[in-house]
């Protein structure tokens, strides 16, 4: 069975199309996995009878020859999906019990195009965290250990358990949600494509919400072929989210054409700021000479506010969390802890509910927008939020794409930041912008580190122009040759 | 920009976040660390820039003002922890 495992998702789905295998063998194999490596704690919930009786319809659509574009495809979900009756805790003891009694539109989406549930996958405690080690249900391990240590790794986050999963092979592919770089950061420590659509692309209908101005659902994937084919099932206009772009959608997998001659790629100064890793500058400097290789133009370009991007994305996510967790009252769902009062029972709840990284980021929220200190913080955050925005939109007047690192190092050992707030954010350095400018963003697997470790490099679009970055991805992905996997994988 | 305990102490009221005394000091110190990394934003001129508050230049939308959804009180109530009598219920506010 493991050659099943070894499949793209593109592979899968013509294997399942010419008959090769059934849904429900594939499934099976993946189930097989799910169970063989619950040690890497990437699932909270597992739902094997759901993604059999999922994988039986999908052989009957198959045979009907009615199947959708992701019929039998075994996927996970990442538990900050509202899933109707099932289970969804965005990995906060807060949601203690919630069952959703609706499903998010992407993961109906999902659904509807015949795609297999394995069950919800692990994260940081309401997406907020870049190491997977704030969720409630403890962290997800990265299935990747550097060469002769044993030591247990982060996945990265928030989306950490989706990019273990889809690594050691416990999904094929898995949906994942980015605020700062929640799918592109595990996706670089994790060795696997995860790409963030322009924000708008996809619906953020029944997704729990973080920091409604930024977050964006998207896929995770093995190859950018699949993240170009799950991206086409997730995406969409929908009326349920007042910010969901009423835009046409396009056929991205037939963007890879993998043709990129006379493309525009710039590459900006200040993404090499000083003390940045050598091993991350040598990744950077090899992916520029294979799209220079494949025809590509290399432009040196300024992003001048990039310093300022963090700052100002732990003013205004915190700000936008601090209003958005005002839901978790104890009234209408999850935990409740009693008190004698209102207030008592309201404060007792959310000191139980929330982790300290949750806390800490609401407690910030609440501050910057309180009277006296909103203009000095949050609206001078947003108007700063403007000129980086401004400097993408000057930049895409002379290049098509843009081509960064992902992360500036490889994924770290569990237990590393956790008392240096400010040193855990530093790993979103390179993905925060896109997620201010709104804009799509692509990590692909480039190469190892000196300790065997994954590095990714990130590849930014113009607003809907996620097939001008996929076609550059696919590219890069081709010349890159990058075919590791986790020594787990291995067996 | 530090704060001291009794910010803390208020802005953990106004989050109705339930903070333990002793716990007041290490936070204080923490929240002021990031506040004083967010003073390099000072450094950035944005005279005369309009706060971007959203990345789409898209107007909300219209639409009917009609019910689009409702009657399904139960599976409102479902996750409450304690519903009763199709009503969420509190600790008693009017004495």
């Amino acid at each position: 069975m493991t050659s099943l495992l070894d499949l793209s998702l593109a592979e899968a789905r013509d294997g399942l199309r010419a008959k090769e295998f059934t849904a429900v063998e594939l499934t099976d194999a993946y189930l097989g996995m799910v169970e063989k490596h619950r040690d890497l704690n990437a699932y909270i919930t597992e739902t094997p009878d759901l993604a059999r009786e999922q994988a039986k319809a999908a052989d009957a659509a198959l045979a009907a020859g009615t199947a959708g574009a992701m019929a039998g495809i075994p996927v996970g979900i990442k538990d900050l999906f509202c899933t109707e009756g099932v289970l969804t805790t965005a990995a906060s003891h807060i949601l203690d019990g919630f069952k959703p009694p609706y499903e998010s539109t992407v993961s109906a989406n999902l659904k509807k195009a015949g795609a297999v549930m394995l069950g919800k996958l692990n994260l940081d405690e309401f997406a907020m965290g870049g190491s997977n080690q704030t969720s409630y249900y403890g962290p997800a391990k990265n299935p990747w250990k550097a060469e002769g240590s044993d030591v247990d790794l982060v996945p990265g986050g928030s989306s950490g358990g989706s990019a273990a999963a889809v690594s050691a092979r416990m999904a094929l592919a898995a949906t994942g949600t980015d605020t700062g770089g929640s799918i592109r950061q595990p996706a670089a420590y994790c060795g696997i494509t995860g790409i963030k659509p322009t924000y708008g692309r996809c619906s953020r209908f029944g997704i729990i919400a973080y920091a409604s101005s930024l977050d964006q659902a998207g896929p995770m994937t093995r190859t950018v072929r699949d993240a170009a084919i799950m991206l086409g099932s997730m995406a969409g206009f929908d009326p349920k989210d007042s910010t969901s772009a009423d835009v046409a959608l396009p056929d991205f997998e037939a963007a890879l054409t993998g043709d990129i001659r006379g493309l525009k790629v710039g590459i900006p100064q200040e993404y090499r700021p000083e003390g940045l890793d050598p091993e991350i500058n040598a990744l950077w400097d090899k992916g520029i000479d294979m799209l220079k290789a494949a025809g590509a133009e290399v432009v040196d370009i300024s992003l001048p506010h990039t310093k300022y991007a963090l700052a100002t994305y732990y003013i205004i996510a915190p700000a936008e969390a601090s209003s958005n967790l005002a839901r978790y009252d104890g009234l209408r769902f999850g935990l409740r802890v009693e008190g004698k009062t209102l207030d008592e029972m309201y404060a007792k709840t959310r000191a139980a509910g929330f982790g300290e990284e949750v806390q800490r980021r609401i407690l910030m929220g609440t501050y910057v927008l309180s009277a006296g200190y909103y203009d000095a913080y949050y609206l001078k955050a947003q108007r700063v939020r403007a000129r980086i925005a401004e400097d993408f939109r000057n930049a895409f007047k002379t290049v098509d794409v843009i081509l960064t690192p992902t992360a500036p190092t490889p994924a770290f050992g569990i237990g590393a930041n956790m008392d240096d707030p400010i040193a855990m954010y530093l790993n979103d350095v390179f993905t925060v912008p896109t997620s201010l400018a709104g804009l799509p963003g692509l990590s692909v697997p480039v190469g190892l580190s000196s300790t065997g470790l994954p590095l990714g490099l990130q590849l930014i679009g113009r607003p809907f122009d996620e097939e001008t970055v996929l076609r550059a991805g696919d590219v890069l992905e081709k010349a890159a040759g990058f075919s590791a996997v986790p020594s787990l994988v291995k067996g | 920009m530090s704060l001291d305990r009794d910010t803390v102490r208020k802005i953990a009221f106004l989050s109705r976040i339930e903070v333990a005394d002793e716990k007041l000091e290490p936070l204080a110190g923490q929240l002021s660390g990031i506040l004083d990394w967010f003073e390099q934003l000072k450094e950035v001129d944005t005279d005369g820039v309009q706060p971007m508050s959203s990345v789409t230049d898209a107007v909300l939308r219209w639409r009917d003002d009609v019910i689009t959804d409702g009657g399904i009180p139960e599976k409102i109530l479902a996750n409450a922890p304690e519903a009763m009598d199709g009503f969420f219920t509190v600790p008693k506010v009017v004495e």
